[in-house]
């Protein structure tokens, strides 16, 4: 692999590096107190040169491989297909050791936190699965971390808060706002404000100020490069005609879109309807970035709703504002009912239990199944659901 | 050109005194605006108005609360700058919220309401150097001096450009966190405040951390003042009304002018 330039996008470069001001088009940018400016510089400057240097990237790969379990499979769902009428492929982040796709970036932030000679992390989670994620990284690597997890959110995903304990790392319940995703990012930039010498904010979306919405993407560009070869190899050479994957700040997204963004297949990304940040279309600035915002007339950040807490917050990564600005992508709105019926029509078709928001994918193809009817269609499944099954029982009861 | 602001703060530097600078929530209760006017006939050289953001990320808990009060009480930035409009407050006034509360609005919309409601200046403390460009456009255009924050981490030769592009004063950032009191004036305020004298004529303010008489004498060794925000909230919190706040602020004047 060239250090220099890893990646071909061919002319089109839809999804191209931002500017050297951290914009995609007219959206990121960098949106922070003066306090942690000089912080998201350094962390800018380190990741350019890690990113650059081939023995990081072994080391990232060499994790990725044997501590993770990448490559994750591309699944060929024939039961499914069948009943939908269209070719459904899965790829399945599932897997992944914690089970979902956030390892990838997790590792590759916690590299270069110890490469910075950070010795703390910290970072907001919303369902618990970056939580987790992250806990797992500084339990390898043996550095200290507290994890701010919405109120309402440790109620709904016991489990998570309780595994980032046993793996070592302090959970502090967000209190303020909405007690969701949304108020766990700012308790984490407000501890980041005040320990930002020591510690490395190991953000867990393509959100935030530059360089996050960038790096974030690039540590997870690992799902669409691999899919894209799985789909080759499987295809003879093709590429599926629709790639579909959840989007809350919009990781998965990101990393599964940035292997086809140059490929002849549409894009994309389903928005809990409660959560559609892209779908009400209106530009702000919150959590240190320009993008799509849910807001009141006066620019109050409004409270997300979604059975997933992992989609349930009001924005999205600026990369995808872009995306939906220039029509590359679309993003779409399922309800919370039709995520319940894909939660369990994948369960019961496939055997697979996927996380509530991976659901919301395959909650779309289900919706759009006339428009897709004869096609391949790509579905990242980010996460799986033993995360979701207590929460389910209540709602199936 | 010299704003209102900058103008009344370099008067007090130039009398040999420290600048007081309050920061009080706007719409927290019926009587903030009265509160507002209370101050600034109890020793006050400007006041910080804040107009309350749903996600203040540089705010600690007691400035949360306010916020979250006041929106509960259905408060708007049309509304806060709606009744400052023809309020003669009697000094400079300071309008500090978040950058989005501006943007939603247009910067040039809020920049001209904020003049047309008597306001001087505006401190947005996540829109940072980089990204002030189009804001600080319009808030020229409409006279309205935007005060710049500088922090323990900014580096030299940052400092220098922050204290170039700040209208108004320079506002020190006394330390590592979020606004709130703390029982000692951090190392890192005075340090700011001397490093930020070193580079500039402007007024050099210290806020965050300092919320004592104690702690602002202490800070004005180096510093030409204070900002006092969560200890002023705090009293306006506990129903103190513009008496309450009043008084607090009588502490901090004659703490002051005992000492400088």
């Amino acid at each position: 692999m060239s250090s220099e330039a890893p990646h071909d996008f061919g002319h089109k470069n839809h999804m191209a590096d931002p500017s050297a001001e951290g914009r995609f088009g007219e959206f990121g940018g960098i949106y922070v107190p003066e306090t942690l400016v000089p912080a998201c510089q350094e962390l800018e400057r380190a990741f350019r040169s890690a990113w650059a240097d081939t023995a990081f990237r072994d080391e990232l790969k060499d994790l990725l491989t044997h501590y993770a379990g990448r490559p994750s499979p591309l699944t060929e769902c024939e039961n499914l297909s069948r009943e939908l009428g269209c070719t459904i492929l899965l790829k399945r982040e599932d897997l992944n050791h914690t089970g979902s796709h956030k390892i990838n970036n997790v590792l590759g932030q916690a590299l270069l936190a110890r490469r910075m000679g950070k010795t703390r992390l910290v970072a907001e989670t919303g369902a618990g699965q970056h939580g987790v994620a992250t806990a797992t990284a500084a339990a390898l690597f043996g550095m200290e971390c507290v994890v701010y997890m919405g109120a309402v959110d440790i109620a709904r995903q016991e489990l998570n808060a309780f595994r980032m304990k046993l793996l070592g790392s302090e959970v502090r319940a967000a209190e303020s706002g909405s007690k969701t995703l949304k108020d766990a990012v700012n308790e984490a930039m407000r501890h980041w404000v005040a320990a930002v010498e020591t510690t490395h904010y190991c953000l867990g979306s393509v959100m935030g100020p530059h360089p996050y919405p960038w790096m974030v993407r690039e540590f997870h560009r690992v799902i669409g490069d691999e899919a894209a070869e799985q789909c080759a190899s499987l295809l003879g050479g093709g590429t599926p005609d629709v790639v579909v994957a959840c989007v809350g700040g919009g990781s998965n997204a990101a990393g599964v879109f940035s292997g086809f963004a140059d490929a002849d297949a549409a894009l994309v990304g389903v928005e809990p309807a409660g959560g559609a940040a892209v779908g009400r279309a209106v530009p702000g600035i919150v959590h240190g970035s320009h993008s799509y915002l849910m807001q009141d007339e006066w620019g109050q950040v409004l409270e997300a709703q979604s059975i997933s807490a992992g989609l349930d917050y009001p924005g999205i990564g600026p990369e995808h504002a872009h995306l939906a600005a220039t029509g590359r992508a679309r993003y779409e709105p399922v309800t919370d009912a039709q995520v319940v019926d894909a939660f369990q029509l994948l369960a019961r078709t496939e055997g697979i239990i996927a996380a509530l928001e991976s659901a919301h994918g395959l909650a779309w193809i289900v919706q759009a199944r006339e428009e897709l009817a004869g096609k391949t269609v790509l579905l990242n499944l980010s996460g799986r659901g033993d995360k979701d099954v207590a929460q389910m029982m209540d709602v199936l009861a | 050109m010299t704003g209102a602001l900058e103008a009344a703060l370099l008067q007090r530097r130039e009398t040999g005194g420290k600048c007081l600078v309050p920061y009080l929530t706007g719409g927290l209760g019926e009587l903030w605006l009265e509160t507002i006017q209370a101050a600034a006939v109890s020793g006050a050289d400007a006041i910080e108005i804040g107009i309350p953001f749903s996600d203040p990320v540089i705010d600690g808990p007691t400035i949360q609360l306010a916020n979250d009060k006041a929106l509960a009480l259905g408060v708007t930035p049309q509304l806060i700058l709606d009744r400052l409009r023809g309020s003669d407050i009697g000094v400079p006034t300071v309008v500090m919220t978040y950058g989005n509360i501006a943007y939603r609005m247009g910067y040039q919309r809020f920049a001209s309401s904020l003049a047309q409601s008597g306001i001087s200046g505006c401190i947005l403390p996540d829109v940072p150097l980089e990204e002030v460009g189009p804001w600080t456009d319009a808030a020229d255009a409409a006279g309205v001096e935007t005060v710049l924050l500088a922090a323990p981490t900014t580096p030299d030769e940052r400092l220098v450009r922050i204290a170039n592009r700040s209208r108004g004063f320079v506002y020190g950032v006394g330390l590592l966190g979020i606004t709130g009191v703390r029982d000692q004036l951090a190392d890192s305020a005075k340090v700011i405040a001397k490093r930020l004298k070193e580079v500039t004529d402007r007024p050099v303010l210290v806020g965050v951390g300092v919320g004592t008489p104690t702690q602002a004498v202490e800070v004005c060794e180096e510093a030409d003042g204070v900002a006092v925000g969560s200890a002023m909230v705090q009293r306006m919190l506990d129903g103190g009304g513009p008496e309450g706040v009043a008084e607090l602020i009588g502490e901090f004047r004659s703490a002051l002018d005992e000492h400088y």
